[in-house]
């Protein structure tokens, strides 16, 4: 029994202690840590101030809701605007009201009470076939479920963040209705059943698998520099869908303060730090995002893509329709 | 100890060890049934027959791919026999996800293959106007997951074919049966309890996968699963699909073992085996057989994985690798030592009493193996939390400083839901070999006044040592390639070699990663050839 009680107390002692030193802060991230790590070196170098990531992608609203007052937790990043006002709808977030920040992001990109800031924007773009599509500057996000695309539209799963979020715009501007006739009409249109990811779509576009797909406009330039995936690219235009009306839908990456943040002053630091003009750049030039700070232009090569008007229905009103947007998505089974 | 005191120890910690799942239980009761509703009125009948599909078709297509392995390993003589005997388990050291990512890529029509065929034959043809197999469909994910799941029913087919079969075949063989005859009516009934676990433990990873299902477009119940919790934000309906999903296998197993009756093997034969050597284009297609296999399943997803890593240049540059590897291994050896010791003390337990109930431990702490594992993890999580609060909240009553998450914040958690996840296939190794041990020997040793300790150490296990090296190297492979849990639960800073590989497979550029699943390859080749020297007599 001795020796079990030192084994015991031996293995205890041996799982790694994340204990809080005297300064980091730690993050909670939906993004993946090489395109978040590039950014925090910086802000290391810059305050000294360590920085821990936890990088999961499903499951970081209930991680944070059991851990309670004692989570080790400062600030959650996510990529999508809906998985940003989850944790701040369960009540999982905290106002941060540094004046700062509120200068430095636009109104429309931040929480009129400091529970949630934007930090990047991304468009939901159309990527078209260079040469099998003819009419492509008035395209519009209607049209993929017109019968001129039949058998010709790729897609990622609808209940993707990105396609839910897309989904839910539609309903606030056209209603349930219609947003399911256009789920079905769009459904009828695949050219395969929904499947990977964004550049996925463009890679079945070069492929000859179809002619027109959805997908987030920094890919674009991810894939342009990128050896393998530089030929797909190359086979598509980025098209900025609703130019003649409502404009193309855009959402956002973000972040949030937890409730208990033990580290509340460096994660203030660090929150200021993500919006100011040497992050953002670097969001800018590394993850081909437009930058919420309007200080920053976006990246020359994303300038090369052309200004295009984007949808100014509030994101806030956009999200209140997301739950509808899955019971759409179920009941014309399209995923399926 | 007393025969209590075995069945205390046993109750408590299997107790521990359902936690997360009563947990969960707790959690479905009651609320959500607008939405149980709406999915079963749109999607959940496409669901269910989608994951009965997949889990008839894995089973299916893994035993094609290892009974008649097993089979020839075990009774036929053949050029190469003794090298195929283990290398037909290295696919076991594969994650399926890796493999699916691999053959997708390979097979899809904007893949290599097509476009060489499509180059040579030079034709402009779109989709839809040649016939070429669809992979990213039901049957696509099925032979995927066959092809890294059949090592299972293979080390144990082929145990079983060896200690149960061989001579009694023999013997039906004389007597002038045809060798077809011999293997449905001699070997079949004989290794069914053998054939039949090793099948649960295939239908369980079958039914708990995500990763796989989700690259394949494939939409099962653990969609549903995954829908109502991330997408409908509801955990407890998430947890009721669960939760049914567990019934149904339960009640499959149930009639299983019901059908199969009171039967019991404690036949075990020890002489020679003589192997029925095999001639001319026999020899030839048992070689082609086991040889395709090894090689799909193992040979051309590493050469693939190689070629990734020479042409992305992605192999460990600043040596944090070294240091992934590390710790990867240390908490899955960690892992299959305690699940294997938990093993030993609830069969032992079972053997021990006469109560019917005394089963019960072993089974509980079975169950959470066919829960989906991110869920798991999120229960897991639960437990842990609500009692770390608590301890806090009279620490911090007490005037010290708050000792933080120190169970769930630390890789305590990471190893506690390996042990969780795995303990069922611990449990399943070690209930094998003690079957295998005559009772008679137990009365034996009872009437020379031993002990229950005594005869533990002094006569059991000699007999079922090499089934815990087994059952050890399964935890330490399956720990090894782990996902879900290890994402969820893992501390700051802190990455497994799935994890790390996952990172770049969520955003499908596996290519990046390409060294690091190597690493999960290469380090569970060497418990995986162990296997079938160990495996080999025992399981």
């Amino acid at each position: 029994m001795k020796h079990l009680g030192l084994g015991l107390a031996a293995l205890l002692t041996s799982f790694s202690q994340a204990y809080v030193q005297a300064s980091e802060v730690n993050i909670y991230s939906y993004r993946q840590p090489f395109l978040i790590e590039p950014i925090t070196d910086v802000f290391t170098k810059e305050t000294g101030i360590k920085v821990n990531i936890l990088y999961v992608k499903k499951g970081i609203a209930e991680k944070l809701e059991r851990e309670g007052k004692y989570s080790p937790a400062d600030l959650v990043l996510t990529s999508d605007f809906n998985r940003l006002l989850q944790i701040t709808d369960k009540g999982l977030t905290q106002a941060n009201d540094d004046k700062q920040l509120a200068q430095t992001i636009p109104k429309q990109y931040r929480d009129p009470v400091g529970h949630w800031f934007a930090l990047t924007t991304r468009a939901r773009a159309l990527y078209v076939s260079k040469d099998r599509v003819i009419e492509q500057a008035s395209i519009t996000y209607e049209d993929l479920a017109t019968p001129q695309f039949k058998g010709r539209v790729c897609i990622r799963s609808g209940k993707h963040p990105y396609n839910i979020s897309l989904i839910s715009s539609m309903i606030a501007h056209h209603g349930e209705a219609d947003t399911k006739a256009w789920l079905t009409g769009l459904k009828s249109n695949l050219a395969r059943k929904p499947q990977g990811n964004d550049r996925g779509q463009v890679k079945a576009i070069e492929g000859g698998v179809c002619d027109i797909s959805l997908g987030n406009s920094y890919y674009y330039g991810k894939m342009l520099n990128n050896e393998a995936q530089k030929v797909w690219a190359e086979a598509v235009n980025i098209v900025f869908p609703n130019q003649n009306d409502r404009g193309t839908h855009i959402n956002i990456s973000g972040m949030a303060m937890t409730k208990y943040a033990p580290n509340k002053e460096n994660t203030q630091k660090l929150m200021a730090f993500l919006s100011s003009g040497t992050a953002q750049a670097l969001y800018a030039e590394m993850n081909m995002e437009y930058p919420v700070n309007p200080a920053v232009p976006p990246s020359k090569e994303v300038q090369s893509w052309g200004d295009f008007k984007a949808d100014t229905l509030p994101l806030t009103e956009t999200v209140k329709y997301r739950q509808t947007a899955y019971k759409l998505l179920d009941e014309v089974k399209f995923d399926l | 100890m007393s025969n209590n005191k075995w069945l205390t120890a046993a109750w408590a910690i299997s107790i521990m060890l359902i936690l997360p799942a009563l947990f969960l239980l707790l959690q479905s009761i009651g609320s959500d049934t607008e939405l149980f509703e709406h999915l079963w009125a749109t999607v959940l009948s496409d669901y269910i027959v989608n994951t009965v599909q997949l889990v008839a078709l894995v089973l299916v297509f893994s035993s094609i791919f290892a009974l008649p392995a097993a089979w020839l390993i075990a009774m036929c003589d053949f050029p190469g026999r003794q090298y195929f005997q283990w290398l037909l388990m290295l696919p076991l050291a594969m994650p399926a996800y890796v493999v699916a990512y691999i053959y997708t890529d390979l097979f899809d029509f904007s893949g290599p293959i097509q476009r060489a065929l499509r180059a040579l034959f030079q034709s402009d043809v779109a989709i839809g106007q040649y016939w070429f197999f669809e992979i990213r469909n039901v049957p696509g994910a099925a032979l995927m997951l066959a092809l890294v799941l059949y090592p299972y029913l293979y080390l144990i087919a082929r145990t079983a074919f060896l200690e149960q079969g061989s001579h009694l075949f023999q013997v039906s063989r004389s007597l002038g049966k045809k060798p077809w005859q011999s293997f449905r009516r001699i070997a079949m009934p004989l290794c069914r309890p053998a054939i039949v676990v090793g099948l649960m433990f295939i239908g369980a990873e079958a039914l708990g996968d995500f990763a796989t299902v989700h690259y394949f477009a494939v939409n099962t119940l653990t969609t549903a699963v995954y829908d109502s919790w991330l997408g409908h934000g509801s955990l407890s309906a998430a947890a009721k699909i669960s939760i049914l999903m567990l019934i149904g296998v339960m009640g499959i197993l149930a009639i299983e073992r019901w059908q199969r009756g009171r039967q019991r093997f404690y036949h075990k034969y020890t002489g020679q085996n003589s192997l029925f050597k095999l001639k001319g284009w026999q020899s030839k297609g048992a070689v082609l057989y086991c040889f395709s296999l090894v090689f799909s399943g193992f040979v051309l997803p590493v050469v693939i994985l190689l070629s990734y890593a020479i042409d992305y240049a992605s192999f460990d540059t600043d040596g944090q690798l070294g240091q992934v590897l590390l710790q990867t291994v240390w908490l899955a050896l960690l892992a299959a030592i305690i699940a294997t010791g938990l093993a030993v003390l609830f069969n032992f337990t079972t053997r021990l009493s006469s109560l019917t109930t005394a089963a019960l431990p072993t089974k509980l702490s079975s169950m959470s193996y066919m829960m989906p594992s991110t869920v798991l993890a999120i229960a897991v999580l639960i437990p842990l939390t609500v009692f770390e609060i608590k301890f806090n909240d009279v620490w911090v009553a007490m005037g010290y400083q708050a000792p933080g998450l120190f169970l769930s914040g630390t890789t305590f958690a990471l190893v506690f839901a390996f042990v969780v996840r795995f303990q069922a296939v611990a449990n399943g190794t070690i209930e094998a070999s003690f079957l295998a041990v005559s009772p008679s020997l137990d009365m034996a040793a009872k009437s020379l006044g031993k002990t229950d300790t005594q005869m533990l150490r002094f006569i059991h296990f000699p007999l079922i040592k090499k089934s815990l090296f087994t059952a050890m190297l399964l935890v330490f492979i399956e720990c090894m390639k782990e996902l879900p849990a290890a994402l969820l639960l893992r501390p700051f800073n802190f990455d497994t070699l799935a994890t790390f590989v996952y990172q770049y497979v969520s955003d499908e550029q596996l290519e990046q990663a390409a060294f690091a699943a190597i690493l999960i390859v290469l380090a569970g080749l060497y418990p995986v050839m162990r296997l079938t020297q160990t495996g080999g007599k025992t399981i």
